[in-house]
């Protein structure tokens, strides 16, 4: 079956159907996406997370890298408050978000995925994907049932059919495979406008042709979305990330240009002694 | 658990099923044939349990969140029936028109239930059901200690029904239909509402709070109005509970009963909301009949035994028993096809 790139709805016309104030918000706020100031995470006498200062700017595209324990998955929990720091601060475009709770910052356009997927098992495939859209917008508590017609399903499966996902839109999501349960994965933090994404591993177990199609979807996202993408695949994280950080323990270990990272010595050692190909 | 049921289908009146009709059939000339112990005791009682239940099962079923403080709701409208309406003790009764007090009377109950709910969602699991039944333990004994609003051990009869249309709504058939409309009422609501976006959400919610937190909800609240909307349900059945004793008392709102709640939730299955109701009607059959069998003092272990041969031997009730041995015969009629596509 040849499957051609189907288009991500583009922010403008998502913003209209969610009435969401994303795109206000975007050119009222300043150049960070995401500021991380001295943020560190403890889990009782384990220092998860230790005195990390991090600056994405908005659009950018990042890629995470690290061996496994290193924090990585930590780091997100610290910035979407899933696990909120210890000490330090979090702002997402300017504004600080650190006491705020996950609904909140996830409001203001951040979003993720899980490194093992989270997903609604009982609910349908378009389902899952049309309460992501909801959960950015109004109406959340609405008794009444979406019309078939309702310009939000139709985000959901415009979406669906990006991430190729529309032949199954009526599935349980406990009938999914797994490459398809990564593609899901993906369009709950793609809905309802995003500004700014955490993917964590999204390329973890998936095949060949499965890892190029996300590929090709993280390429077409609008230029207005930046993200970070924790990824073991350097082949991946380098064709869709202009920068890299790497960590290590805890902390922040190199930071620099695709380029500079693949030929530093230190990050050589580190990652072929690793384990990581 | 995948609660397939309860999603699947597009809405509520299309394609109705010979079974479901000939049961609406059922319920409609009722009364025509059986008689007034059957119309009342066995009838009307049932769907005001069934209604009870369904509060349960509307929020354990779709939101995840097992509230053993149910029948507390439905007890809380009881007594304030009889306390801002009529009743014959003597004491508080102050004399509200009926409608007033019944509406009082359910928002209530259902702002004491997100109260409840507020208490209780933080918590999971057992934690939700230890916390919800202290708080009907607690509720129990604040009313049988508070004489001044709640009259104590006694509590109040003399709560009824009013004359309405010329009709006295506690004579049987009348009743029955009074219990039949509003039961139907809330099952055709939580049926409707499985399919809106905050049934969905709180179906979702009870898959997975915290992916609901990281695509922007706000799990707590949406828990918590669940709890108000259950507390509508209750609330309501209370009024019918307390219109159908005539009479409230601590007794009323007991553990026993609390228990019976979840027990009918359970044994009718809690993965559709006719569920409760045939949990209720079981419950009730056997609560009249079992005694003709065995000693009033039995019944108990009788009821006891049920519910450990329902739950050991189908997780999801009678209702999914029912459904295991429909598949048996469909599967003995077609030995090829595969059994899946249970509608
Ligand atoms: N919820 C948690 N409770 C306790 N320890 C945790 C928790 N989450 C992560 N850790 C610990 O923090 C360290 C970093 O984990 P993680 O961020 O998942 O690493 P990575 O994603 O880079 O593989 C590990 O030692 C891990 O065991
Ligand atoms: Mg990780």
């Amino acid at each position: 079956m040849a499957r051609s790139a189907a288009k991500i709805p583009s922010a403008v016309e998502v913003d209209l159907v969610l009435r969401t104030d994303a795109l206000t918000r975007l050119q009222s706020t300043g150049q960070y996406a995401l500021e991380l100031e001295a943020v560190s995470r403890h889990f009782g006498a384990l220092v998860a997370l230790a005195d990390i200062n991090l600056t994405v700017k908005a659009g950018e595209r990042r890629a995470v890298l690290g061996s496994n324990g290193a924090g990585k998955t930590t780091l997100f929990n610290a910035i979407t408050g899933d696990f909120p720091p210890t000490t330090g601060r979090v702002r997402l475009f300017g504004e600080d978000v650190t006491d705020l709770p996950v609904h909140e910052r996830i409001r203001r356009g951040l979003r993720r995925t899980y490194q093992i997927s989270l997903l609604f098992d009982g609910l349908s495939v378009v389902d899952n994907v049309y309460l992501a859209c909801r959960g950015a917008s109004r109406g959340r508590l609405s008794l009444r049932r979406p019309k078939p017609d309702d310009a939000m399903t139709h985000v959901a499966e415009t979406l669906l059919d990006a991430v190729h996902l529309g032949a199954v839109r009526d599935s349980l999501v406990a009938e999914l495979s797994h490459g398809q349960q990564r593609q899901l994965e993906i369009a709950l933090a793609l809905a309802g406008a995003p500004r700014f994404i955490l993917f964590d591993e999204p390329a973890a177990g998936l095949s060949p042709t499965e890892r190029s199609e996300l590929i090709e979807i993280l390429q077409s996202l609008p230029p207005h979305i930046g993200f970070i993408i924790i990824e073991h695949d350097m082949d991946v994280a380098l064709r869709v990330a202009e920068s890299v950080t790497m960590m290590h323990n805890g902390r922040i270990f190199k930071e620099g240009n695709p380029k500079e990272i693949e030929s530093d010595p230190d990050v050589q050692e580190l990652y072929l002694g690793g384990g990581h190909a | 658990m995948a609660n397939i049921s309860l999603i699947a289908g597009k809405g509520v009146l299309p394609n109705i099923h010979p079974a479901a009709a000939i049961t609406v059939l059922f319920l409609l000339f009722y009364p025509a044939f059986a008689s007034d112990f059957f119309v009342f005791q066995i009838g009307a009682y049932s769907l005001v349990l069934g209604t009870i239940a369904l509060s349960l099962v509307m929020l354990a079923g779709y939101g995840g969140m097992v509230s053993l403080s149910q029948l507390t709701v439905a007890g809380l409208a009881g007594y304030l029936m009889a306390i801002l309406g009529h009743n014959s003790v003597g004491v508080m009764g102050l004399g509200w028109p009926w409608w007033l007090t019944a509406l009082t009377a359910i928002f209530a109950a259902s702002v004491f239930s997100a109260l409840i709910g507020a208490i209780s969602v933080r918590t999971e699991g057992i934690y939700t059901i230890m916390i919800t039944l202290a708080i009907a333990v607690a509720f129990f004994y604040f009313v049988r200690q508070n004489y001044v609003i709640f009259n104590g051990f006694t509590g109040y009869a003399g709560v009824v029904p009013p004359t309405l249309f010329g009709i006295y709504w506690r004579d049987p058939t009348p009743f029955y239909y009074l219990s039949l409309a509003v039961a139907a009422f809330f099952f055709f609501m939580v049926v409707y509402g499985a399919r809106s976006t905050f049934g969905l959400s709180l179906q979702a919610i009870r898959d997975n709070p915290r992916r609901m937190r990281a695509i922007g909800y706000d799990v707590t609240l949406h828990r918590i109005f669940a709890y108000f909307l259950s507390g509508l349900i209750a609330g309501t059945a209370g009024v019918l509970m307390v219109w159908f004793n005539g009479r409230i008392s601590p007794g009323s709102v007991g553990v026993d009963v609390v228990i019976d709640i979840l027990v009918i939730a359970v044994v009718g299955g809690m993965r559709h909301p006719i569920g409760p109701f045939v949990g209720a009607l079981a419950f009730v059959l056997l609560e009249n009949f079992a005694i003709d069998l065995i000693d009033r003092e039995r019944f108990n272990t009788v009821i006891g035994t049920a519910f450990l041969l329902v739950v050991l031997f189908s997780p999801d009730g009678l209702l999914g028993l029912w459904a295991r041995i429909r598949e048996r015969l469909r599967l003995r009629k077609h030995p090829q096809s595969d059994g899946s596509g249970v509608h």
